[in-house]
């Protein structure tokens, strides 16, 4: 909303303040200022000048020479190419050193040898448009038409110096996207006293029955329905104070009659809507639901198809107007208008809210009733157009006015309850400060009861007047107070878990990333999830702003694929990364989805391979306190390399997967270098932690250890050796440690030796050589019925 | 034989003085004292000696015996000094050369930041607390007194799954499952991922996270409000921070607020960083809307609260000159590396 503060000043007087405080003020008080715009501020050393000859440049054909009394004693030469100058004339002209609001500069110089110290403006130059003066021409110099003298700034000659300031309002305050609104807000925060008079019309005589018939056929759509009549218009400019006004409103002038209602939109907030009643057939007015398939093209020339739930304003064969968003192409007003409706109505902001998001079409007027306006208000702002066509002669009010009006006359009323919103607001405010308060903004109070102002359509709780009187008395000086009271913060048990696995993965040397979690379906064969998993079906949002945005993510492995391959493709030589993050499962029977919490861990670089990133979660695990989880081989997730790929299970439980990402889906993504991931969940790690310490005494006798270097089929998996070595070795192992593992000729194709470092220890006794050895034994003994022998070097 | 402990004293301690390592140290010293030693062999014939000499040269050899023994420690010692000396300078490194790095990873920027302001409130006894981002529209809209047909919704670009589901737009929803689950006093914060359905750009982003705050008691004030909202900026932004409350709508908070507070960059003055109006708007609060207590079954007339929330994103671009919201989600590592 942008006021001019010109207009302003017909309501309230704010004196010598100044713009910039004025913009504080409001804003502190609840009525938020963006910024504001002196109109002209960007012009400056332009004045009127009076052509006093025009003579033909010596050198050049389409040049005149012309002389410019610009107030001063002498009168300065200019050289022009414009053709439309005659003497005698007022024009704009910039003096030497001018500035126009384009940032242009004019400077004194010689055009064709002969010196010219100015230069005379269009309407253009000086940014306005022949709206804004409809007597000048778009192409060459503004003739001026008003009352001034030669020398005076162009700004207070032509009106450009108005101050329009831009507010921002909140969706509840539709009374504040008005002159008048804006008005009460002002008089309000300086206590000053509002001056708003009810409209006077004279009339002409006639009656309005003889024009016009209204019918409601829908009162809760439209609960009000105020129309007058004006005969014998003249459609014509409007006179510059309303063109001012509109302009610095923001509102393109059209003509008086389209002024008029935009005018009175503008003070009252009410949206006006005018009709040639020539072709209002049948002269009667109906407003009713549009017939499914119903047509008309609508102002901006463009023809709409209306749905049954959608509200028009029809004649007795077809739609004029749109309810409350845009009138018709063909019922507007034109040049040879000779009788006018005045719409003045009230409809539900809820449906014109669907009838303009339905069209497509936002329109001052629809913004304006969605936000909710009270029906109250259409008489009055229907007699103040007839009391702008008077003052502007635009043509003859008839007499009457029909008022189809279903509306709820009871006002709204709130207990005035001074203490319990000082107990509220933390204050101690007067009574008489409140009431002060509440009745400069229109409320009316009788026995501790407070009546809200028709306009307020905001108002319904104590909680309410609270506001009002605090934004008015100052949130700022509204005391500061710690709360009372002790209280603990919690953090749960999963929050502190989380951040254990955060802290861990960060000293493992992993960066954490934060991905999206919606992602596409084509990122599901990226990862090549085959066509009939379960993870493909995922929650999809109905309206999403693309593909990549189109569905809750499954799996978080895609969202981990992106970053690293959007560094890998920024040439970031490494990646170690993790997130935390969730994936999002439909539940047939559950209107809500599943979010489960997984950690994806993603690797390349730096060194990184299978055992790395094993390395990374055996060590997550045991700083969690999960322990003993098996290990098994995975060939079956397509996203990983067959041969390099485990699953992490706790008793027949899944809690996650580790591997090297398939050569395939590397190549989806463009990485060029292998690629380990790993997910694991947050929800089983936690069930699984045992966090539960108890000190073991420091061990008092000497270990005993043994190294055994062995050989065994290539294909053995290791963890086979180990729980046999862990079963022969008695109580008396204390650990099992592999220490090389090689390949060679000599031990042939398909064999592999390992060796381990075996230590063991009594916590009773030093253990004797006898007892490690025949421990050893023991162990080989075990270990040849698996076919693993001791290497013979 | 007096002559010969003077000769070999002598010749010994020149010996002593010019040797110039440990092992010829150790030589002499067998050469001298040990056991086939030139001083062992001539007291080995102390027995030829009459009884008068054999006191006198007695006394003598062990003189001579406990000089050169002092003798070849002092050397030692000197000769020690001198070895670690040279090892010392040979041993020199120049520790110009760059350290051998660890690599520990770090956290995402708006997680430091996150934890900070969670550390804050829990200092100050709020509950951290979770809910889920895909909600019901009755959590994330009607609870809050935001029907169906009103006119915010139109600010909140939401997301929707289906009629009744959405993607949550603010952690409000938090609050009410809260509110229903628990009985006041409520001092809460719920910080996590929002989404809105804006297209991403340098400013813009359809998933960004927010913390909202909640305290629900007898008595709460908006004093209180203000009180509280203070002290945290003043522990997130430091005590000279300078705040200011502006009136504002929310539709479940009556009264609302917006607090700014006084650009650090021009102290009120009006700069490129606060677009010329000299506060930075920080986060939205206000008491909490009478209806809302309702709709969770807490007695407006018994309890009142406050609520406030902000967005995470903008603080941090801020704190770290950040200018575009994207690098959040890119995750480069050359942008997570930096913090």
């Amino acid at each position: 909303m942008n006021l001019s503060m010109k207009w302003l000043s017909d309501y309230v007087d704010i004196g010598s303040i100044s713009p910039k405080q004025f913009a504080d003020d409001l804003t502190m008080s609840g009525s938020k200022v963006e910024g504001y715009e002196v109109e002209g501020a960007a012009i400056s050393n332009v004045v009127v000048g009076k052509v006093l000859s025009i003579e033909k440049h010596p050198d050049a054909d389409k040049l005149v020479v012309c002389q410019i009394d610009v107030g001063e004693q002498q009168p300065i030469q200019i050289v022009t190419g414009a053709t439309n100058v005659v003497v005698g004339a007022l024009v704009p002209c910039c003096l030497d050193n001018a500035t126009l609001p384009d940032g242009k500069k004019i400077k004194k110089g010689k055009l064709r040898g002969v010196v010219s110290q100015g230069m005379m403006c269009s309407l253009g130059e000086l940014g306005l448009t022949v709206n804004d003066f409809p007597y000048a021409i778009e192409d060459g110099i503004f003739l001026i038409q008003e009352d001034c003298n030669p020398g005076q700034d162009i700004q207070s000659a032509i009106g450009l110096n108005d101050t329009s300031v831009e507010f921002e309002i909140t969706s509840n305050r539709p009374d504040c996207l008005s002159v008048i609104g804006l008005a009460r807000e002002t008089a309000a925060t300086y206590q000053l006293p509002l001056t708003v008079s009810y409209p006077t019309v004279k009339g002409c005589g006639d009656d309005i029955k003889n024009y016009l018939k209204v019918e409601i056929q829908n009162p809760e759509l439209c609960p009000r329905y105020t129309a007058k009549v004006v005969k014998n218009v003249k459609i014509q400019p409007s006179p510059r104070w309303m063109r001012e006004r509109l302009r610095a409103s923001g509102v393109r002038p059209i003509n008086n009659l389209v002024d008029i209602t935009n005018y009175v939109m503008l003070e009252y907030g009410q949206p006006m809507h005018a009709f040639d009643l020539k072709y209002v057939k049948g002269n009667h007015i109906i407003v009713r639901n549009a017939k499914a398939g119903e047509t008309m093209m609508t102002l901006d020339g463009i023809d709409r198809i209306f749905g049954p739930e959608m509200l028009v304003i029809a004649d007795e064969e077809s739609p004029v107007a749109v309810a409350g968003v845009m009138g018709g192409e063909f019922s507007g007003i034109m040049e040879d208008t000779n009788v006018v409706v005045f719409e003045s109505a009230n409809f539900q902001g809820s449906s014109v809210r669907m009838t303009a998001k339905k069209l497509g079409m936002r329109t001052d007027a629809s913004s304006r009733y969605e936000k909710g306006i009270s029906p109250e208000s259409t008489m009055e702002c229907v007699l103040r157009a007839c009391e702008l066509v008077e003052l502007l002669g635009a043509g003859e009010v008839v007499d009457g006015v029909i008022d189809v009006d279903y509306s709820d006359k009871t006002p709204k009323t709130v207990a005035f309850t001074p203490d319990w919103i000082n107990q509220f607001l933390g204050t101690d405010i007067s009574e008489e400060d409140m009431k002060k308060t509440l009745l400069s903004l229109g409320f009316q109070l009788e026995n501790q009861i407070i009546t809200v102002p028709y306009f307020r359509v905001d108002i319904e709780h104590k909680a309410d007047i609270a506001e009002e009187v605090a934004r008015i008395y100052g949130y700022n000086r509204i005391p500061t107070t710690a709360l009372t009271g002790i209280s603990r913060g919690v953090v749960t048990p999963q929050q502190k878990f989380e951040r254990a696995i955060n802290d861990t993965m960060l000293s493992l040397g992993c960066f954490e990333i934060m991905t999206y979690s919606f992602i596409s379906p084509k990122y599901y064969d990226n990862i090549m999830l085959p066509a009939d998993s379960q993870l493909r079906n995922s929650v999809v949002i109905s309206n999403p702003l693309g593909e990549d945005t189109s569905m809750m993510r499954t799996t978080t492995i895609p969202s981990m694929m992106e970053i690293i391959s959007k560094n890998y493709n920024n040439r970031n030589p490494h990646l170690w990364a993790f997130e935390i993050g969730n994936e999002y499962y439909p539940i047939e029977t559950q209107v809500l989805p599943k979010e489960s919490k997984k950690l994806t861990i993603g690797l390349y670089g730096n060194d990184a391979d299978f055992y790395t990133l094993k390395g990374m979660t055996d060590t997550l695990l045991d700083r969690l306190c999960v322990y003993e989880i098996d290990v098994q081989p995975c060939t079956t997730h397509a996203t990983f390399h067959p041969g390099r790929c485990a699953v992490l299970v706790k008793d027949g439980r899944e809690i996650g997967i580790l591997g090297e990402i398939h050569p395939k889906v590397c190549e989806n993504y463009s990485v060029g270098t292998k690629v380990y991931l790993a997910k694991l969940d947050v929800e089983a790690l936690m069930e699984l932690s045992n966090a539960k310490k108890t000190y073991h005494a420091l061990p008092k006798y000497p270990a005993s250890v043994r190294d055994l270097s062995l050989v065994c089929d290539k294909d053995l998996p290791i963890v086979q050796i180990e729980k046999t070595i862990q079963q022969a070795a008695g109580k008396i192992l204390e650990k099992v440690e592999l220490f090389d593992v090689y390949y060679s000729e000599q031990l042939g194709q398909d064999k592999k030796s390992v060796a381990y470092s075996i230590v063991m220890r009594s916590s009773e006794a030093t253990l004797t050589d006898e007892e490690a050895d025949n421990a050893v034994k023991r162990i080989l003994k075990q270990l040849e019925k698996i076919q693993v022998f001791l290497r013979q070097s | 034989m007096k002559n010969m402990l003077e000769q070999i004293k002598h010749t010994a301690v020149d010996a002593l003085e010019h040797c110039s390592n440990l092992k010829f140290l150790e030589d002499l010293r067998v050469q001298y004292l040990g056991k086939k030693g030139e001083l062992t062999q001539i007291l080995k014939q102390m027995g030829k000696l009459s009884a008068e000499e054999r006191p006198v040269i007695g006394q003598l050899a062990n003189e001579v015996r406990a000089k050169i023994e002092e003798e070849i420690s002092v050397r030692m010692k000197q000769l020690k000094e001198e070895k670690l000396q040279n090892q010392l300078q040979a041993e020199k490194i120049d520790v110009t050369m760059p350290g051998k790095k660890f690599d520990i990873g770090k956290k995402h920027p708006l997680t430091l930041v996150m934890d900070e302001i969670k550390e804050i409130f829990l200092g100050m006894g709020f509950d951290v607390v979770d809910g889920p981002e895909v909600e019901l529209d009755y959590y994330n809209f009607e609870a809050l007194n935001i029907p169906k047909d009103h006119p915010a919704r139109d600010t909140q670009d939401t997301f929707y799954i289906n009629d009744n589901v959405v993607l949550r737009t603010q952690t409000s929803p938090v609050q009410i499952r809260t509110m229903e689950q628990k009985k006041p006093p409520i001092r809460m914060i719920s910080p996590g991922r929002v989404y809105r359905s804006d297209a991403l750009d340098a400013t813009h982003s359809p998933v960004f996270h927010q913390i909202e705050g909640l305290v629900v008691d007898k008595n709460v004030t908006m004093s209180d409000l203000k009180g509280t909202l203070e002290m945290f900026v003043k522990s997130l932004y430091g005590e000279d921070s300078v705040v200011r409350f502006r009136p504002h709508h929310f539709p479940f908070t009556e009264p609302s607020a917006e607090m700014d507070v006084m650009c650090f960059n021009c102290h009120g003055k009006g700069c490129r960083i606060c677009k010329g109006e000299g506060w930075i708007e920080i986060l939205g609060a206000g008491m909490v809307h009478p209806k809302v207590l309702q709709n969770c079954n807490i007695d407006p007339e018994e309890y009142s609260g406050f609520a406030f929330g902000m967005g995470l994103e903008r603080v941090v671009m801020r704190r770290f000159a950040i200018d575009d919201i994207r690098m959040f989600f890119d995750n480069d590592m050359r942008f997570l590396n930096q913090f």
